[in-house]
């Protein structure tokens, strides 16, 4: 039986990891390299990059932060931030990461995700979705935002994400802009609604506080994959823990790694 | 630690720095090459691919066909041969994705597609336990968890061929074996300890 996947995700600006990762073990928490590995050790399903560097220099410092990541971390790698172009996923790809994030540029232009798809296979497409709920909306409607979820783009979040498994995407990675940061827990009616009508596997995003969060994320909201930050990142919980925590409460997940 | 000279077939295949990554981590002698020549030389073939089979197997006769060729020889020699994904897919004759294009015909079968059914999301994608089978061999684990990511599966029509199996739906073939050929439909490179294991297997044998 498919195991439902545990993914830490990370936060990259030049090169470094933004916001406090906090783990004792380690010597330099900023270092997404060591942070991965730490992951890794803990037996998460994947990982996943999400570079938030503006520059352009920065980009290439975000190639390397991969390649090395790939050189002593043996799971799958998810880099998404700024992939603008079937050069950019391939770059990515080449150094090691095994699907690349696109989010804005795909909304520009939504033939790139085929572009991609065509080039190197749906596998290694994930389209990042950030989703917000519009206020009074019945029955329930979530719209698209870009650009970090700041610019509205006036579309529906569900039917976008059909749209975008249907051009090629393998993966949807869908993130509530409304749940975000709050450690509220997922938006569950978002996730339900994405993961029931898309044919490609969802990951749900944003809001996750604790352990029960992730099993409400797959047993409620239909989710095949979990990710979060925080938890992990300030050592309340292990992916370990997670992993015991849906194990526990019958969900399929991988068995402990030795 | 085994010094065995390993040529990775370079078929144009995203993964293909993280197989060679994984290999040299396991103690091989690593050369990533799409020269027949190469190949030709190397103790052991490592033939990783991802994308679609008819790519893959295009790029085995681009050129005019020398690295076709270089790995069927390689093959007909009894050398160790290790497919990855798509690599192992070319085993076959032919893929239901690409039915016009000609894989190695090593392995009686064919590759086919996940059927849709209801709740089933196509790419079967993430980790899962695998059991041994009849071909599966000394070493290799039984209830070792890897991870796939793919929309095709191998059915070998020989189910002596079948070395190990897991369950998306219903039961398939997750990896084949066979004298001296191996492959495997999941990612040994991207699971950990359980996939440097089969392949640190395939480096020192």
């Amino acid at each position: 039986m498919l195991c439902k996947r545990v993914i830490p995700c990370l936060d990259v600006d030049g090169g470094r990891v933004k916001k406090g990762v906090r783990f004792k073990e380690l010597r330099d928490a900023g270092d997404p390299v060591l942070v991965a590995a730490a992951y890794d050790a803990q037996g998460a399903d994947e990982i996943c990059f999400l570079d938030i560097t503006a520059s352009s220099d920065g980009r290439n410092t975000m190639l390397d932060v991969v390649r090395a990541t790939a050189e002593r971390v043996f799971l799958p790698l998810t880099v998404g931030g700024g992939v603008r172009s079937v050069e950019d996923v391939r770059a990515l790809l080449l150094a090691g990461a095994d699907k690349a994030g696109i989010n804005t540029a795909a909304v520009a232009d939504p033939d790139l995700v085929r572009r991609a798809a065509d080039a190197f296979g749906n596998q290694a497409i994930v389209v990042a979705v950030d989703a917000r709920r519009e206020p009074g909306s019945d029955p329930l409607r979530w719209e698209v935002y870009t650009h970090g979820g700041r610019r509205p783009t006036g579309i529906d979040a569900v039917a976008w994400c059909e749209r975008m498994a249907k051009n090629g995407a393998g993966e949807i990675l869908l993130t509530s802009m409304d749940r975000d940061g709050t450690r509220d827990g997922f938006d569950l009616e978002l996730t339900r609604a994405v993961a029931d009508r898309v044919p490609v596997p969802v990951i749900a995003s944003g809001g996750v506080g604790n352990l029960e969060h992730l099993y409400q994320g797959i047993v409620d909201g239909h989710a095949d994959a979990v990710l979060a930050a925080s938890i992990f990142h300030f050592g309340e919980s292990t992916v370990g823990q997670a992993h015991d925590y849906l194990r526990a409460r019958g969900v399929a997940v991988r068995d402990k790694v030795e | 630690m085994s010094t065995a000279r390993i040529a990775v077939a370079d078929l144009g295949s995203g993964n293909l720095r993280s197989v060679a990554k994984a290999l040299t981590a396991v103690g091989a002698e690593v050369v990533v090459s799409a020269d027949a020549d190469v190949v030709a030389r190397a103790d052991k073939l490592v033939v990783p691919g991802q994308g679609a089979f008819g790519a893959c197997a295009a790029e085995l006769d681009r050129g005019g066909g020398a690295l076709r060729q270089a790995v069927l020889d390689f093959i007909a020699a009894g050398r160790p041969f290790f497919g990855i994904c798509i690599g192992m897919q070319l085993l076959f004759g032919s893929s239901e994705e690409n039915p016009e294009a000609p894989g190695l015909g090593i392995l009686p079968g064919r590759v086919r597609r996940f059927a849709d059914r209801p709740g089933l999301k196509i790419p079967h994608m993430g980790w899962n336990r695998t059991a041994r089978g009849p071909a599966a061999g000394a070493g290799v684990a039984d209830g070792a968890f890897f991870y796939f990511v793919h929309s095709y599966y191998p059915d070998p029509a020989r189910a002596e061929d079948v070395a190990l199996t897991t369950d998306y739906g219903a039961p398939f073939c997750a990896a084949v074996a066979r004298d001296n050929v191996f492959g495997t439909q999941f990612h040994p490179e991207k699971s950990q300890a359980a996939g440097l294991s089969l392949l640190r297997r395939f480096a020192s044998a």
